[in-house]
């Protein structure tokens, strides 16, 4: 029986040298992104998509001691190194159609590529706007968390190559242990605004994947409550069997009111 | 020199964006120009040239949500689904009460069309046609996608055969062929329901705002849009004077009229989509076209005289199945602009749950205020 396993990810260690998101292109074959220049700060890839598995935040705030180390004119800066989350239910997983989408021995949630069809409809299942369809390719694909090296019983790539240990990577609850006493450390250390981002009151339930970040999580495009769009289904299905009663119910009173009319 | 520039682009461009970091520059320009230096702790006018990411801005305004990635296929699929789908009940319901056997027969055709083109379009959508299979080699009731293709694929044969039984007894009457006709035209019929109300759950369990938040009404909008594109369809063939149809008609016009009221009586954000932009006159395009337009040109008919009346039925239906195209269309386009809009996560999250408002999160850490020598 294999260990459940997770990331935990530690913004206010990581120095934003994206050495994560070369080693996951690297390890899993991955396209470059093309040569894009945002304008709007120096992180240039800007999200999670079909070909990036880890995308490096740079979020900059106004400058704020104590925050990033900088000088007082420049702005502060944390980095975070953003993948997929591998909840706990996943919107993906559930939305799926296919059953491509799985859950692993090591609780990750995996997308075979053998089986995926290119219906897209996880993509917009996902609260978190991480799994793309590759257009060219036609199918979905996200983080596998690293399914072959977890099996073959190596580290992930992205992990493996963090040269801070801001990505750490071991069994969950282990992490989560370790990410409770961190959170402590920074505390006492005067970073009150560290927090645990893992959404374990909705109806995700939780991440595998999970961040220690500073501040509000919106700021790094973390949804402070995300749900997964499943749930919403069950309404769904009475409205349409409401509608279905009234078409049924309509055509039926207007034929038989009509007559041979 | 620079100066001259931006006066110039000024005058020659009146939508120049002389918005907050430009004020912001001049402001830092004269106070050097009058103090000799600047007090202010560095330059961070919004957006440029270091952008701020906020709880309110998210990450620097980049959309959290990807983008729905369907292809054009998609919204005509909706489209030819519904109608073929209430055209499925339609000649079900016109058989069982003995209504004139053209009806049926057209009501017939239409919806085994449908149920040809439907599948079709969602291979064609899925590039390479054998990946379609994949989609039967599991069921998953959570699914709404799941529930929906098992929906097309047997909504297809029973469309078919009972449209095919139905021919056969085209010259003479046969008690078995009829017995097989009602049999799989009520699995039409059924399934039919299905077709004409799946989409609404379909987009509606999504995580792109506007689809998520109209989950209630989108099922019964698009089966109310359904049933009188059907219903148009197979008045075009002919039937302008059928009493039943319209009814129907009239109905269901009715009812998107109703549907459209309370789309436009609705001020939320999420909404936002289908009130503004391309996709909003496309939605309200599709609203008015299925909507109040064949009300008024059908309750005219209903009190025109013959010749008049079949050609008002006439342009009501022409009206009808063009709104009911324009309808899928804007609200697939409008959940493209709401996947693209950043503001929406960041804002439905705080409706939904008012103490999670922007604003009301404490980050833990009173805002730092710099010594005085550390600005210089």
């Amino acid at each position: 029986m294999s260990t459940v396993t997770g990331f935990l990810t530690d913004s206010t260690l990581c120095i934003g040298c994206k050495a994560c998101e070369v080693a996951c292109k690297e390890w899993n074959d991955l396209g470059a992104d093309g040569l894009n220049w945002s304008g709007f700060s120096y992180d240039n890839t800007g999200a999670l998509g079909h070909s990036t598995w880890r995308h490096v935040k740079f979020v900059e705030h106004p400058p704020e001691l104590g925050h990033g180390g900088n000088s007082p004119e420049l702005a502060s800066w944390t980095f975070s190194s953003d993948v997929c989350k591998h909840c706990e239910n996943a919107g993906c997983l559930e939305a799926c159609p296919t059953g491509s989408i799985v859950r692993t021995e090591f609780g990750t949630v995996y997308v075979q590529p053998d089986i995926c069809n290119g219906c897209s409809y996880c993509v917009v299942a996902c609260p978190f706007g991480v799994i793309q369809r590759n257009k060219e390719d036609g199918r979905a694909f996200k983080c596998t968390f690293c399914y072959d090296r977890q099996r073959a019983g190596r580290t992930p790539a992205c992990a493996h190559a963090c040269p801070t240990e801001s990505i750490k990577f071991g069994p969950l609850d282990e992490l989560r242990a370790e990410a409770g006493r961190r959170i402590e450390d920074l505390h006492s250390k005067g970073m009150h605004d560290a927090t645990l981002y893992d959404p374990v009151d909705t109806s995700v339930g939780g991440i595998h994947a999970f961040f220690i970040t500073r501040g509000d999580p919106r700021q790094y495009n973390l949804p402070p409550q995300p749900e997964i769009p499943t749930i919403y289904a069950k309404q769904g299905w009475k409205s349409a069997a409401l509608g279905a009663g009234m078409l049924a119910v309509g055509t039926f009173l207007a034929f038989l009111g009509g007559g041979k009319r | 020199m620079k100066d001259s520039a931006v006066s110039h682009r000024m005058e020659s461009d009146p939508d120049f964006d002389f918005s907050r970091r430009e004020r912001r520059l001049e402001a830092i320009r004269s106070q050097a120009f009058q103090t000799g230096h600047v007090d202010d702790v560095g330059i961070r006018p919004n957006g440029s040239p270091i952008p701020i990411a906020s709880p309110e801005a998210g990450y620097y305004e980049i959309p959290m949500l990807k983008e729905p990635q369907w292809s054009w296929e998609i919204p005509v699929y909706f489209f030819v689904g519904g109608a073929a789908g209430a055209a499925a009940v339609v000649a079900q319901f016109a058989q069982m009460t003995g209504a004139k056997s053209e009806i049926v027969s057209d009501a017939r055709t239409i919806a085994a069309l449908g149920s040809i083109l439907t599948p079709a379009l969602l291979v064609s959508d899925l590039g390479v046609p054998s990946r379609f299979l994949n989609m039967l080699r599991v069921f998953k009731l959570q699914s709404p996608m799941s529930v929906g293709v098992y929906i097309v694929s047997a909504f297809g044969p029973a469309t078919i055969l009972a449209k095919a039984a139905n021919y056969l007894q085209k010259n003479r009457s046969d008690g078995i062929l009829k017995v097989f006709e009602t049999t799989s035209g009520l699995f039409s019929a059924l399934f039919g329901l299905g077709m004409a109300t799946y989409t609404g759950v379909l987009i509606g369990s999504t995580a792109i705002p506007v689809w998520n938040e109209n989950i209630d009404s989108l099922p019964i909008h698009f089966a109310l849009s359904g049933l009188g594109a059907g219903v148009s369809a197979l008045q075009l063939m002919g039937h302008e004077d059928s009493r039943s149809l319209n009814v129907l008609g009239i109905a269901s016009s009715l009812g998107e009229t109703m549907e459209g009221v309370k789309l436009e009586s609705t001020f939320k954000p999420a909404n936002e989509p289908l009130k503004q932009g391309a996709s909003g006159v496309i939605t309200r395009l599709g609203g008015v076209l299925s909507g109040p337009l064949p009300l008024t040109l059908r309750v005219a008919a209903a009190f025109a005289d013959k010749k008049r009346s079949r050609q008002l039925v006439r342009a009501a239906s022409v009206a009808t199945i063009a709104g009911s195209f324009f309808t899928r269309l804007g609200w697939i386009r409008a959940g493209h602009v709401s996947a693209k809009d950043y503001r929406l996560p960041l804002q439905i999250e705080s409706e939904r749950h008012p103490e999670l408002a922007i604003g009301s999160v404490q980050t833990g850490s009173a805002p730092v205020q710099f010594p005085e020598s550390a600005t210089r």
